[in-house]
C-alpha cells in the first residue's frame, strides 16, 4: 500500500453520496467528523455568548456596593448557570470540537472511529443546554447553589435544581460517548507508520483527557443522582440526622471536580503545543517528557481534590496530604512551560495572531499556576478560600488558559477549515483588546481578594469598590471584544482572502503536510504512509 | 450503504451513512427527563412525557441496533472495526465501574467516616445523646426500628445464581467458537432464565425488606445505600438480560460465526461485570 496523495487535490475521486440528506437534515444526520466538529465549535460559541451575558449581569451588579439590578436569588442564579455553561457548555464542547475537527486528519484516518455516535454525542448538547436554560423559566427560577451544586442547599431547591441535574446527566452521556470515540480513535484508526510516539501532541493531550473524562464523569453522574435522590425519594447520603453527610458530597464531586480542570486544560496544552513550534519554525522541545508530564497530571489529578475543601474540615494529616499531592503537580506542569520556552529558544520567531494567543496563554496561564500554588497550601488557602483571590486564580487558567487557547485554535486552523484567512490587523485587535481587559479584570481580583472580598454575594462593603469598578469595566470591555471575534470570522467565511496551501511554513502535522487547504469533506480515505 | 474505506486491498474501515437515529434518541432523553422532572414535582404532564420518552428511545434503539446488525451480518465490519468495538465496550465498562464507584464511595464513607463521627463525644454532648455507632445504622435522627437484610438466605442464592450464569454464559461462547449450534443455543437460554430468576429473587427481596423488615430506601443513609447500589445493579442486570434475549433470538436465527460474534462477546464482558458488582454488594453490603 504505497497512498501518494497530492497536497492539491483529492486523493480519490469520491462517488459521492448518492442519498446525502442536504440542508437542515445534512447536519442533524451527518456522521462526518468535520461537520460534527464545527457543529460542536459553533455550539460551543453560541454557549459562550449565554454564559458571557451572565457575566455582564454578575460584573454589572457588582459595579457598585449595595443592590441595584438584580435581586440576590438571581445574582446566585447567575453565578451558577455562568460556570456550568462556561465549563460544560462553551469550553469543553469547544475542545470536543477541536478533537473531531483535528484528531483524524492528524492521525491520517478518514473519520472518527464511531462516526454515528459522534453525531448523538453532539446532539445530546442541546437538548442538555435547553434544559439548563430552561430552569430559569420554572417558579423558583434557575438553581442559585454555585456550579459545584453542594448539598445540602441542593435540597432547598426548586423545579430548576432537577432540570440542571439531569442536564448535567445528559452532559455526562455525551462526554463519554464522546470521550469513549476519541481514545479508540486515536488507539485504533492511526495510520500505518503512526505510532503513539509520532502523535502530534494535540492527540496525546486528547487521549488522556479521554481517560480522564470516562473516570470522572460517571462520579459527577453518580452524585447529582444522589442529589436527586436525597430530594425526592427520602435518602439520606447527605444527609446527618440519617446517618450521611453533607461533605460526602463535596469528596465526591471534586472527585470528579478535579480532573475535570485537568480535562479542560489538557487539550488546551495540546493546541499549544502545534502552535508555538509552528510559529517558531522548530520542532517541539522536549516531545517525549511532553507526554509523560501530561501523563503524570493526569495521574495525579485524582490524588488532589481535597485541596478544595481545605476549610470544609479534615484531619490536618489529610490537608498535608492534598497538599503536598498539589504541589507535586506544580513539576510537570513547569516542565512543560519550560519545554514551550526552550522551544522558542533561538527559533525563528513570528507573531501571527494564533502565536499572539499562545504567548497570552504561556505568560498569564503561569500566572494563574502560580497563584494555584499559593492557593495549594492548606494554611493560606483557609485565609483566601471562597475569595476573589480564588476567582481571579481560576479565571486566569479557564479563561487566559483554555478560551485563549480556544481563540489560538481557531484562528491556527480556520484556513486549514475553510480554505480562507482571517483578518490579520483585526486578529491582533482581538488579541490585545481581550488581553488587555483581562487583565484589567481578573488581575485586580488578586487584591480583592486577599482583602477579603468573599466570592458569589451580590453586596460588598465601601472598600472593595475601587477593585470591583475596574473589574466590572474591564468585564465590559472583555465582553465586547468577543463580538469582534464573532464579526472577524463572520468575515473572514464571508469574503475572507482565499488561504494559501500551507498558510503557516512551520506547521508540520500530517493536516498541513498531506492535505490540502481547506481539507476536503473526505480525507485519508486511503491511509497515509508514515515514515 | 454508508462508504467504505480501504487499505491493502481489503475493506479497512466503514463510515456509516446518515441516519436520524441520534437525533431521535435526543429528543427521546429530553422527553424522558421533563417527563421525570414533572412526576418528581407532581406539575405538568409527566407520565406522558417520560413514557413518550420511553417509547422514543426504544424505538430509537431499535432501529439503530438494527441497522448494526444488519451491517454486521452484511460484512461491512472489517478487523480494524472489530477491534474498534472492543476498545470501546472495555472502556464503557470501565465508565460503569466508576459509577458503581460513586456508590461504593458512598457506602464506605457512611460507615468509616461519618455514622463513627455522628457518635464521637462532641456529636453526642451537643446533637444528638446517646447515638453509638454500629453498622448498619439509619443514623442518629432516625427514630423507627428496622432489620438489615441478612446475607445468607436469597443473597446468597443470588451470588450462586449469577455465579452460574457466568459460567453457562461461558460454555455458550465455547459452544459457539467450536460451533454447536445447539449447546450455544440452550446455554444462552439457560444464562438468560438464570439472569431473570435472579431479578425475581431481587424482587421477592425487596419486597421482604419493606413488609417485613421496615427496610426503606428512606431508612437513613444504610436503606439508601443498600436500594440505591442493589438496585443499580439490578437495573443493569435487567439490561444485561434483555441485551442477552438479544442475542439468545440472534444466535437461534443462526447470526455470528465463530470468528465474527463482538456483539456476543460485548454482552458477556457487560455480564461478567454485573457478576462481579454483584460480588461487592454481597460482601459490603450484606455480608460484612
Amino acid at each position: 500500500m504505497s497512498a501518494v496523495l497530492d497536497p492539491h487535490g483529492h486523493a480519490h475521486d469520491h462517488d459521492d453520496h448518492h442519498h446525502t440528506p442536504t440542508g437542515l437534515m445534512r447536519w442533524i444526520t451527518t456522521t462526518n467528523h468535520k461537520d460534527i466538529g464545527s457543529m460542536y465549535l459553533w455550539f460551543s460559541f453560541v454557549m459562550f455568548m449565554v454564559g458571557g451575558a451572565m457575566a455582564m449581569v454578575i460584573r454589572a451588579e457588582l459595579f457598585q456596593p449595595g443592590l441595584q439590578l438584580v435581586n440576590p436569588d438571581f445574582f446566585n442564579s447567575m453565578t451558577t448557570m455562568h460556570g456550568l455553561i462556561m465549563v460544560f457548555g462553551a469550553i469543553m464542547p469547544a475542545f470536543v470540537g477541536f478533537a473531531n475537527w483535528l484528531i483524524p486528519i492528524q492521525i491520517g484516518a478518514a473519520d472518527m472511529a464511531f462516526a454515528r455516535m459522534n453525531n448523538w454525542s453532539f446532539w445530546i448538547l442541546p437538548f442538555a443546554g435547553s434544559l439548563l436554560i430552561m430552569s430559569f423559566f420554572m417558579p423558583g427560577g434557575a438553581p442559585g447553589v454555585g456550579w459545584t451544586m453542594y448539598a445540602p442547599l441542593t435540597s432547598q431547591m426548586g423545579i430548576g435544581m432537577d432540570l440542571t441535574i439531569f442536564a448535567v446527566h445528559l452532559l455526562g452521556m455525551s462526554s463519554i460517548m464522546g470521550s469513549i470515540n476519541i481514545v479508540t480513535t486515536i488507539l485504533n484508526m492511526r495510520a500505518p507508520g503512526m505510532t503513539l510516539m509520532k502523535m502530534p501532541l494535540f492527540c496525546w493531550t486528547w487521549l488522556i483527557t479521554g481517560y480522564l473524562l470516562i473516570a470522572s464523569m460517571p462520579v459527577l453522574a453518580g452524585a447529582v443522582t444522589m442529589t436527586l435522590t436525597d430530594r425526592h425519594f427520602g435518602t439520606s447520603f447527605f444527609n446527618a440526622a440519617g446517618g450521611g453527610d453533607p461533605v460526602l458530597y463535596q469528596h465526591i464531586f471534586w472527585f470528579f471536580g478535579h480532573p475535570e480542570v485537568y480535562i479542560i486544560i489538557l487539550p488546551a496544552f495540546g493546541v499549544i503545543s502545534q502552535i508555538i513550534p509552528a510559529f517558531s519554525r522548530k520542532p517541539l522541545f522536549g516531545y517525549a517528557s511532553m507526554v509523560y508530564a501530561t501523563a503524570s497530571i493526569a495521574i495525579l489529578s485524582f490524588i488532589v481534590w481535597a485541596h478544595h475543601m481545605y476549610t470544609t474540615g479534615m484531619p490536618v494529616a489529610g490537608q498535608l496530604f492534598f497538599m503536598f499531592a498539589t504541589t507535586l503537580i506544580a513539576v510537570p506542569t513547569a516542565a512543560k512551560i519550560f519545554n514551550w520556552l526552550a522551544t522558542m529558544w533561538r527559533g525563528s520567531l513570528s507573531f501571527e495572531t494564533p502565536m499572539l494567543f499562545a504567548l497570552g496563554f504561556l505568560f498569564l496561564f503561569t500566572m494563574g499556576g502560580f497563584s494555584g500554588l499559593v492557593l495549594s497550601l492548606a494554611a493560606v488557602d483557609i485565609q483566601l478560600h471562597d475569595t476573589y483571590y480564588v476567582v481571579a486564580h481560576f479565571h486566569y487558567v479557564m479563561v487566559a488558559g483554555a478560551l485563549f487557547t480556544a481563540f489560538a485554535g481557531v484562528y491556527f486552523w480556520f484556513p486549514k477549515w475553510t480554505g480562507r484567512m482571517y483578518d490579520e490587523t483585526l486578529g491582533k485587535w482581538h488579541f490585545w483588546l481581550s488581553m488587555i481587559f483581562f487583565n484589567i479584570t481578573f488581575f485586580v481580583q488578586h487584591f480583592s481578594g486577599l482583602a477579603g472580598m468573599p466570592r458569589r454575594i451580590p453586596d460588598y462593603p465601601l472598600m472593595f469598590e475601587t477593585w470591583n469598578k475596574i473589574s466590572s469595566i474591564g468585564s465590559f470591555g472583555f465582553g465586547l471584544s468577543q463580538l469582534l471575534f464573532l464579526y472577524i470570522i463572520l468575515k473572514a467565511l464571508r469574503s475572507g482572502e482565499k488561504a494559501p496551501a500551507l498558510p503557516w511554513e512551520g506547521a508540520d502535522s500530517l493536516e498541513w503536510t498531506h492535505l490540502p487547504t481547506p481539507a476536503p469533506y473526505h480525507s485519508f480515505e486511503t491511509p497515509p504512509v508514515i515514515k | 450503504m454508508g462508504q467504505h474505506v480501504t487499505a491493502q486491498g481489503t475493506p479497512d474501515y466503514y463510515i456509516p451513512q446518515p441516519k436520524p437515529w441520534p437525533i431521535i434518541g435526543s429528543v427521546g432523553l429530553f422527553c424522558m427527563a421533563l417527563g421525570a422532572v414533572c412526576i418528581f414535582n407532581e406539575t405538568g404532564p409527566g407520565w406522558p412525557l417520560l413514557s413518550a420518552g420511553v417509547m422514543i428511545i426504544l424505538y430509537m434503539l431499535f432501529r439503530w441496533f438494527g441497522d448494526v446488525i444488519a451491517e454486521s451480518e452484511g460484512n461491512l465490519y472489517s478487523k480494524r472495526v472489530d477491534l474498534s468495538f472492543r476498545w470501546s465496550m472495555s472502556w464503557f465498562i470501565f465508565s460503569e465501574v466508576m459509577f458503581f464507584a460513586a456508590f461504593f464511595g458512598a457506602l464506605f464513607w457512611a460507615r468509616v467516616i461519618s455514622v463513627p463521627d455522628l457518635s464521637n463525644l462532641t456529636h453526642n454532648e451537643y446533637m444528638w445523646p446517646g447515638f453509638t455507632a454500629a453498622w448498619p445504622s439509619a443514623g442518629p435522627g432516625f427514630t423507627e426500628k428496622f432489620s438489615p437484610m441478612g446475607a445468607w438466605g436469597l443473597p446468597a442464592l443470588n451470588t450462586f445464581l449469577l455465579l452460574s450464569s457466568g459460567v453457562t454464559i461461558t460454555v455458550a461462547h465455547w459452544a459457539l467458537k467450536v460451533e454447536k449450534r445447539g449447546l450455544l443455543n440452550s446455554f444462552m437460554f439457560l444464562t438468560v432464565l438464570l439472569g431473570a430468576i435472579f431479578l425475581v429473587c431481587q424482587v421477592i427481596e425487596y419486597g421482604h425488606g419493606y413488609s417485613d423488615l421496615n427496610l426503606k430506601l428512606s431508612t437513613g443513609v444504610y436503606g439508601s445505600t443498600f436500594y440505591m447500589l442493589t438496585g443499580f445493579h439490578g437495573f443493569h442486570v435487567t439490561l444485561g438480560a434483555i441485551m442477552l434475549s438479544v442475542i439468545l433470538a440472534r444466535c437461534l436465527k443462526g447470526h455470528f460465526k465463530p470468528d465474527h460474534h463482538f456483539a456476543f462477546e460485548a454482552v458477556a464482558w457487560y455480564w461478567h461485570f454485573v457478576d462481579v458488582v454483584w460480588l461487592g454488594l454481597f460482601i459490603f453490603v450484606y455480608w460484612l
